[in-house]
């Protein structure tokens, strides 16, 4: 098939997804903002002793990150999905010249475009408002983020695969989004977890990207194990949505 | 003079959903430039039919060919033969009309430009409009220029104006009419008796899984041994069993003190004569020409007692 429909298909999603506020500001605005809350607190600017000498904020940066990625692929996406398959959309997209996978492909596209704008702004922020250093070791840190972003998009398609309507997959989309929320480190960052703790949260994939992404911010490659872990789930949990994900 | 060949050729389609059999047995064609009709009770197998058609069905046994094709074995070609209109499929709530044109006519090589389809269709004034801001009609008319953008050979529209006001209806009709006027084959599925009268060539009536009766609307009101219906108030008792065994009699039902018989051309004559012989007098007697629907409620009473088809 040309790239002329998916391309048409991609530039109307796109125009769409800017016209639910809604959606965006929690993928876009909300880390960023978080960020900067989270500078207020003179104490997380300072270097602690329990950290190893790390400062509480620096490590809230990468958590910020996830939470966009968390955001678009478990919440927003799976419920415009569903969305799409409860008003007949898919169906009728069907009936075209377009592969109805192009719906999917679009959809991931324009959400992971704009995880992309909101990583670049949490770190830009990060780096001017409050010295959090910038990656040095980009390629690892790149790696680590798109093993997140495949990840979370298992666990979207695997929502809207096991929820019949929108409303139901708006419902399973926070409950799975809590849980995921405290693996990044929203509550507690994985690096000041106590040892037994951190041991099983690395097993999820948010906590094996919080770790690989303070890796590679530090200048270090990403632990092969937390890569691994990541990769892992992007597998197994794409494998089920292919599995069970129907289209009407 | 040979009949030219048919663009969808259905031949003994069945089609089961785990233990419901939706198709058990449909054949039906639908010639070049004609509107067809497709109908039926609901649940009678109508929609499984034409989305058998347009390649959205893949049938448990069967042939379905559009154009020499066939929809569940070669997607690409039979969604460029065929346009759809799918029953309740709306689009993304907030996208506008011109860009739902704009954006199906790049799903296809060859489209007709939207601009002019949307004057045809009078959606030129509602290009910014979103799509849930749109009326009943105004979002069956943007339907029908989403099936009509892609030059399709046959066009297949789904319970089209369920749901519009009388206004609304006929304005879609017309529409319709004007598709197949400028050559292209429309495919109408509907439960609508009044529908299927007004608009369509022919008729394929569908009940429980089965065609059952093939014909233009005339032809089926006068096979269905309906064309007159003759209803009455007696003045004395009656039984319905006896008129019913009268000759010509093909229906008789009692609604309130009004007994209605359907039949034969003659039968309002032979009727009166009968009731005469018993003392019984036929009061406020009415007869009317059969419509489609009493055609259609003999036909989908007893499916398999009207295999016959009323065409050639």
């Amino acid at each position: 098939m040309s790239s002329g429909p998916t391309t048409a298909l991609l530039r109307t999603e796109a125009r769409l997804f800017v016209r639910e506020p809604g959606a965006w500001f929690w993928i876009l605005v909300f880390p960023t903002a978080l960020l900067c809350v989270l500078g207020l607190v003179p104490s997380f600017r300072e270097p602690s002793p329990d950290l190893g000498g790390a400062r509480v904020l620096d490590l809230y940066v990468p958590v910020c990150v996830l939470f966009a990625v968390l955001v678009a692929g478990v919440q927003t996406m799976p419920t415009v999905l569903a969305t799409y398959r409860e008003r007949g959309i898919v169906r009728r997209l069907r009936t075209t010249p377009l592969s109805p996978a192009s719906l999917l492909l679009a959809q991931a596209v324009v959400h992971a475009a704009l995880v992309v704008v909101s990583v670049v702004l949490v770190l830009t922020v990060g780096w001017l408002g409050y010295g959090s250093p910038l990656p040095a070791q980009p390629l690892g840190y790149l790696l680590a983020l798109l093993l997140a972003v495949a990840a979370m998009t298992g666990v979207g398609a695997l929502v809207t695969a096991f929820s019949r309507t929108t409303k139901i997959a708006a419902a399973v989309g926070s409950v799975v989004l809590f849980p995921m929320m405290f693996t990044s480190g929203v509550w507690l960052p994985v690096a000041a977890m106590p040892e037994g703790l951190q041991r099983v949260v690395l097993l999820s994939p948010l906590g094996a990207a919080a770790r690989a992404l303070t890796d590679a911010t530090a200048g270090d490659v990403p632990a092969l194990v937390d890569l691994a872990v990541m990769a892992g789930w992007a597998l197994v949990l794409g494998a089920a949505a292919v599995r069970w994900f129907r289209w009407e | 003079m040979t009949t030219p060949e048919p663009l969808v050729e259905v031949i003994d389609l069945r089609k089961s959903y785990g233990a419901v059999r939706a198709v058990d047995g449909v054949s039906m064609t639908v010639d070049r430039g004609e509107i067809h009709g497709v109908l039926g009770p609901n649940g009678a197998g109508k929609t499984t039919t034409v989305e058998s058609i347009a390649g959205l069905r893949t049938p448990d046994s069967g042939t379905v060919r559009v154009a020499g094709t066939d929809p569940a074995a070669d997607r690409a070609r039979t969604t460029r033969l065929v346009g759809v209109q799918l029953q309740e499929a709306r689009l993304q709530p907030k996208i506008r009309v011109g860009e739902a044109l704009t954006l199906w006519s790049a799903l296809y090589p060859d489209p007709v430009p939207w601009r002019e389809l949307a004057a045809r269709l009078r959606l030129d004034g509602l290009l910014d409009r979103r799509f849930d801001d749109l009326s009943g009609g105004q979002r069956q008319r943007l339907s029908i220029a989403l099936a009509l953008v892609g030059r399709p050979e046959l066009v297949v529209l789904d319970e089209l104006t369920t749901g519009l006001d009388p206004q609304a209806r006929r304005e879609t009709w017309s529409l319709v009419r004007e598709t197949r006027d400028r050559g292209t084959t429309v495919l109408l599925v509907t439960h609508s008796m009044e529908e299927a009268q007004q608009l369509c060539d022919r008729v394929t009536v569908i009940a429980g899984g089965r065609d059952c009766a093939t014909g233009t609307p005339a032809e089926l009101v006068g096979g269905a041994d309906a064309a007159t219906v003759t209803s009455f108030v007696p003045s004395g008792p009656l039984s319905l069993d006896e008129v019913a065994a009268l000759p010509g009699v093909a229906t008789v039902r009692a609604e309130g003190d009004r007994v209605v018989v359907g039949g034969s051309e003659d039968l309002a004559l032979e009727l009166v004569g009968w009731l005469e012989g018993r003392g019984v007098v036929p009061r406020r007697l009415r007869v009317a020409e059969g419509s489609l629907d009493d055609a259609y409620l003999t036909l989908v009473s007893d499916p398999a007692a009207t295999t016959e088809e009323a065409t050639r």
